[in-house]
């Protein structure tokens, strides 16, 4: 009996101190986002008074937001989309091809993810620098002087200069989950396949694609969170929304309208869809790509 | 059984090749630029004629002491290693009994605690940020003082709460692959709970701290929103970094501002280079990203 008791007062000890500190600074602010989204808070009078789902209605109404949220929308499916094309590629000819310098690629590979999105935003406004970037004097050096442009500041191309740098940050990451889960397809599959006579080609339609399916779809929630909240974070560094709300992102006018403006009640309504909506579309991508599992 | 066409088999070879190479350059070049921009006159940036893949004139290493010290980078890399160094202290002391007790002991309550601590998972921290700001400037506001914002101790604090699930998820099944019979063993032989926590079952679980280090150092030191929202004198590097950028881009000193980028990036690439191969293993391990 005592015995029982001294362990569920270490038991107790153990967690209580994670316990609180997720409480306090995880738990308590999530559930003040959903509260504080139905309050017309903050702004000049700093009121605090109960509108019910008012937010949500003038957020319909907001081209501000709508503008965003298609941006969002585009970066988060073509994002996905090059991203998973290029580490799927890049993994298969890593951990299929017979040559040199395999780790030399995926240490290289690599790289970007290690670094801060400071630092990367910094990289790409060396590249992007109209007068003096990387690209654009790389371009005139090989006499393309008609593809130069101001990467960051032309309305139609901003998103797609966004886009790659977010690409470029997440290939390496998922080429070496890809690499691991295609690194466990046993060797004598491959064997098997070509005494059939199967191409290289082939046999990653029919052999490594099946079997590393089920992985793949894991990462399609990976995917669509995490560029939720890069494209946020690298927004909010490199370009702030601009020019003229072509590259804004919902996160990035969440923070701008709460933080910024002020505006609490009204942000963290933002922030309650956005919620909403990654796990809705997460949901539906997991639907959507459910097949039979094939196991080895 | 079919051959396959040799000239085919060279063109895909090629191609394979030429992406593997493009993707190497694409990370390779832009990060060396700015190594070798970072030591750059500023006379070698702007102007007519000056080319940017031009090498510098000479090493102008004036551009580091001046983000160093004008720039107050080294400051804010020291309040960095503050931040990071007790954010990971914090964590381990909280998250490695929190683990261990949730994952070799059965009780009442453990399943509910160990859905709460999973759905701690799924909360970002981008959305957060804002309330937690809040709460930290209502709370200086009802006790009328100004300890809680851009306090070096409270951001260590909030950094290790946002990384508590992942660690104790990450933890807690290592220590679940452990056999029993250690720890009957040590009751045995007179070894209280703590001892025997501290004593037999934390050192065993090494490879799993280190990958939790070794992540969480990442995150911890390239951390940018939180730090920039609540963090004001004793701001983070990163925090400082886009400062930096924001003003030396407008008064075009940009050599400064490459230093200041090669500041923040080289301790995060030398680790890099020592621990590659632990990293990429591990990531599979944990397999999250935020």
């Amino acid at each position: 009996m005592n015995r029982k008791r001294s362990q569920g007062r270490f038991v107790f000890f153990c967690i209580a101190p994670a316990a609180i500190l997720v409480t306090l600074f995880i738990f308590i602010p999530t559930i003040n986002v959903f509260r504080m989204s139905l309050y017309r808070m903050g702004g000049i009078t700093n009121k605090k008074e109960f509108v019910g789902l008012n937010n949500f209605k003038s957020l319909l109404a907001d081209k501000n937001f709508l503008q965003a949220m298609q941006n969002s929308i585009a970066i988060i499916v073509l994002v996905t989309l090059c991203t998973i094309f290029f580490a799927i590629l890049f993994a298969a000819i890593l951990s299929r091809g017979k040559f040199k310098g395999k780790n030399f690629f995926r240490i290289i590979f690599y790289i970007p993810n290690i670094l801060s999105i400071v630092v990367i935003a910094g990289i790409f406004g060396a590249i992007y620098n109209p007068s003096t970037g990387l690209l654009n004097t790389f371009l005139r050096a090989i006499g393309l002087d008609s593809l130069t442009h101001q990467w960051m500041g032309d309305q139609k191309i901003v998103l797609y200069s966004i886009i790659f740098a977010l690409v470029w940050q997440a290939i390496g990451y998922y080429m070496v989950m890809y690499m691991a889960s295609m690194a466990a397809i046993p060797q004598d599959l491959y064997e098997a396949a070509s005494l059939d006579g199967a191409t290289e080609i082939q046999m990653f339609f029919q052999v490594t694609l099946p079997l590393v399916w089920s992985n793949i779809r894991t990462t399609l929630t990976f995917y669509i969170i995490s560029t939720i909240n890069l494209s946020f974070l690298f927004v909010q560094i490199m370009s702030d929304g601009g020019p003229n709300g072509h590259s804004e992102v919902f996160l990035n006018y969440m923070y701008k309208q709460a933080y910024g403006a002020g505006v609490y009640g009204y942000g963290m309504a933002i922030g309650v869809v956005v919620f909403i909506f990654s796990f809705a579309l997460a949901a539906i991508v997991n639907k959507i790509t459910d097949r039979e599992v094939l196991e080895f | 059984m079919k051959k396959q066409n040799p000239v085919t088999k060279i063109i895909f070879k090629v191609i394979v090749y030429a992406a593997l190479i493009a993707m190497t350059i694409s990370i390779l070049v832009p990060v060396a630029w700015v190594f070798m921009a970072s030591f750059k006159r500023n006379a070698e940036f702007i102007g007519q004629g000056t080319n940017p893949w031009a090498l510098p004139e000479q090493l102008q290493y004036q551009n580091y002491i001046t983000a160093f010290v004008d720039a107050e980078m080294g400051k804010f890399f020291l309040n960095s290693v503050i931040v990071t160094a007790l954010a990971l202290i914090l964590l381990l002391v909280i998250a490695l009994p929190a683990a261990y007790a949730l994952s070799r002991f059965d009780f009442k309550g453990r399943k509910i605690l160990n859905i709460a601590f999973m759905a701690g998972l799924f909360v970002n921290i981008n959305y957060i940020v804002v309330p937690i700001f809040l709460m930290l400037s209502d709370t200086n506001k009802a006790l009328g003082v100004d300890f809680f914002l851009d306090n070096r101790f409270i951001l260590s604090l909030i950094y290790a709460s946002s990384s508590l699930s992942f660690s104790i998820y990450l933890l807690s099944g290592y220590f679940k692959t452990l056999p029993k019979g250690f720890e009957e063993a040590a009751y045995i032989d007179g070894c209280g709970y703590l001892k025997t926590m501290v004593k037999i079952m934390i050192p065993m679980a090494k490879p799993s701290i280190l990958t939790v280090i070794l992540f969480q150092f990442l995150s911890f030191w390239n951390e940018y929103i939180i730090a920039f929202t609540i963090m004001d004198e004793h701001s983070t590097l990163a925090v400082g970094l886009k400062n930096l950028m924001a003003v030396e881009r407008t008064a075009t000193n940009y050599g400064i501002m490459y230093a200041g980028l090669v500041i923040v990036m080289l301790p995060v690439l030398i680790l890099y280079i020592c621990v590659q191969k632990q990293l990429t293993k591990g990531m599979t391990l944990g397999g999250l990203k935020g």
